[in-house]
């Protein structure tokens, strides 16, 4: 493509297949305590 | 719902339901700028119109039919994801996550402090190793199926309670055997009673520590001080260094700090830090109402988002020196970061994280804690008020109607329940200055992973 780059294609959509395990840590014990992203968690389900 | 933005010359799409990101040339940014889904296999003469003034036909057409190919793709202009599981009811979700207040008390008095300089109102205490005990046993009965288990020695300063600490992690790992679970434990310190015995077991036991440190000498001591008032820079950094110093570093660790208005200046603070061999680290808004003299508010956000801005600049140059380092609030993984599901519940306050105090009171997180109306149970009288955890497991942002309307609340996750109820009086009202600095920090995360990626594609040319 000319016009268009893709940095990161549609990854959340299939997110939602194997998703939903719950093993991942919980968003604001990491390193913050006062907020919301989720983005920046890991996944632990490695299947 | 598409999001563009721009910054120095890079032009970014993002598709937010889908999770793709594209960047684009100046044609293909302002023509998908006046369209909207469903798309045509055509350009609309309309869209055409609209830019026939700056652009070409040929080059108008040649974008349209790149835009047309990721929509038909499944990469623009997605719709959101509407998963059953959205309106499952999570009643009697596993708790997995306990924020244990081990000590309402602390050894510094921190003007900003949300705990109320550490007791939370409701009076100086130490929790005894038997409520910790409790608290144990209340997440393994709770947790269910899952395995991994976190817990966090929060306060006050937990330090305060650093026997109670030992002997939870001690009671905690001898019953992972006999219930299939995995213990993480993480600790929060102001850092002044780091000692050699401290920091060894810190090192070892903790898979994360977070160290409060607001930057510069002259900004954290002119907020974080100690209890005759004088600041507490001197007492802890030679500390904190040490410990990360000797660090595995394989370990997590956090350098965290709080920027007010006294420092929108903010990246010298975190140059300090960097200059104290610091690498990880996390500087966020304090979270104050708009009559405290140290709050962030409207007035402030421009000057803020410009330092966010520094922010990223300073972060490039430091790694085009090989000095990297993490902020926080701009590590975000497009590629494999957490589910949908877990994107659309956020925090898991009030059902899958909840916090207890010294009393045995069980809170909703620690940003609750001393808000009576929120109190869960009790972890002495054995009780747990289930529809209140249920109302906590019933949020996600499609009940949160300005979170829905927001393109990234799949970065975000829907925000903070605390802050929403402390600022707004309502769980369900996004508290609209925080999402302005999320965004803004979404924004410059993204814009990093792009502008390496282009960084990248010159190296190789
Ligand atoms: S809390 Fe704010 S920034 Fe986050 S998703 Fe909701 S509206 Fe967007
Ligand atoms: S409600 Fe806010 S402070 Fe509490 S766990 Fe959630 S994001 Fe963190």
């Amino acid at each position: 493509m000319k016009h268009l780059k893709t940095l990161s294609g549609a990854t959340l959509k299939a997110s939602a297949e194997k998703g939903g395990c719950g093993e991942c840590q919980t968003s604001c014990q990491s390193a913050c305590k006062t907020s919301c992203t989720v983005a920046n968690q890991k996944c632990e389900n490695k299947k | 719902m598409v999001h563009r933005f721009s910054k120095k010359d890079v032009n970014i799409l993002v598709d937010s339901a889908s999770g793709a990101v594209h960047l684009a040339d100046k044609a293909a940014y302002d023509l998908c700028g006046v369209l909207s889904p469903p798309l045509p296999k055509d350009c609309p003469e309309s869209a055409r119109k609209k830019l026939s003034e700056h652009y070409s036909d040929e080059e108008i057409l040649e974008a349209y039919q790149e835009l047309y190919s990721l929509y038909k793709a499944g990469e623009l202009f997605t719709s959101d994801y509407d998963g059953a599981e959205t309106k499952m009811s999570l009643s009697g979700a596993p708790v997995k996550a306990l924020c244990l207040n081990v000590s309402h008390d602390c050894n510094l008095r921190c003007e900003y402090c949300f705990a109320k300089t550490g007791d939370f109102g409701t009076g100086r205490r130490i929790m005894d190793f038997d409520t910790a005990k409790k608290a144990v046993d209340f997440v393994i009965k709770h947790s269910g199926k899952r395995r991994n288990i976190e817990i966090d020695f929060f306060g006050g300063e937990p330090l305060m309670a650093f026997d109670t600490v030992k002997r939870t992690v001690d009671y905690a790992k001898g019953l992972e055997e006999k219930h299939n679970k995995n213990f993480r434990f993480t600790i929060t310190t102001n850092g002044l009673l780091l000692n050699d015995e401290i920091t060894e077991y810190i090192n070892r036991e903790m898979s994360n520590v977070v160290l409060s440190l607001d930057g510069r000498k002259e900004i954290n001591d002119h907020v974080r001080k100690t209890i005759v008032g004088t600041g507490c820079y001197d007492a802890i950094v030679p500390k904190m260094k040490r410990l990360v110093r000797l660090r595995d570093n394989k370990k997590d660790y956090y350098v965290r700090g709080t920027f007010t208005k006294n420092n929108p200046d903010f990246c010298e603070d975190i140059k300090e830090m960097l200059d104290c061999g610091f690498t990880n680290l996390s500087l966020e808004p304090v979270v104050l109402k708009k009559e405290n003299p140290l709050s962030i508010t409207k007035e402030d956000l421009s000057r803020v988002f410009e330092e966010y801005d520094r922010l990223c600049d300073l972060i490039l140059e430091r790694e085009k020196e090989g000095q990297n380092f993490e902020f926080f609030h701009f590590m975000i993984d497009l590629e494999q970061g957490p589910c949908i599901l877990k994107r659309l519940r956020g925090c898991g306050a009030g059902f899958e994280y909840v916090a207890v105090t010294p009393e045995g009171d069980i809170y909703p997180c620690h940003q609750f804690v001393g808000m009576d109306e929120f109190i869960l149970g009790n972890l002495n009288d054995g009780t747990f008020d289930v529809s209140l955890s249920d109302r906590f497991a019933a949020i996600n942002f499609y009940t949160r109607k300005d979170c829905l309307n927001c393109w990234a609340k799949y970065y975000c996750g829907g925000g903070c329940s605390a802050a929403n109820q402390s600022m707004n009086n309502d769980l369900l009202q996004p508290y609209e200055l925080g999402c302005e600095l999320e965004r803004k920090r979404v924004e410059c995360a993204i814009y990093l992973k792009a502008r390496r990626m282009l960084d990248l594609q010159t190296d190789s040319n």
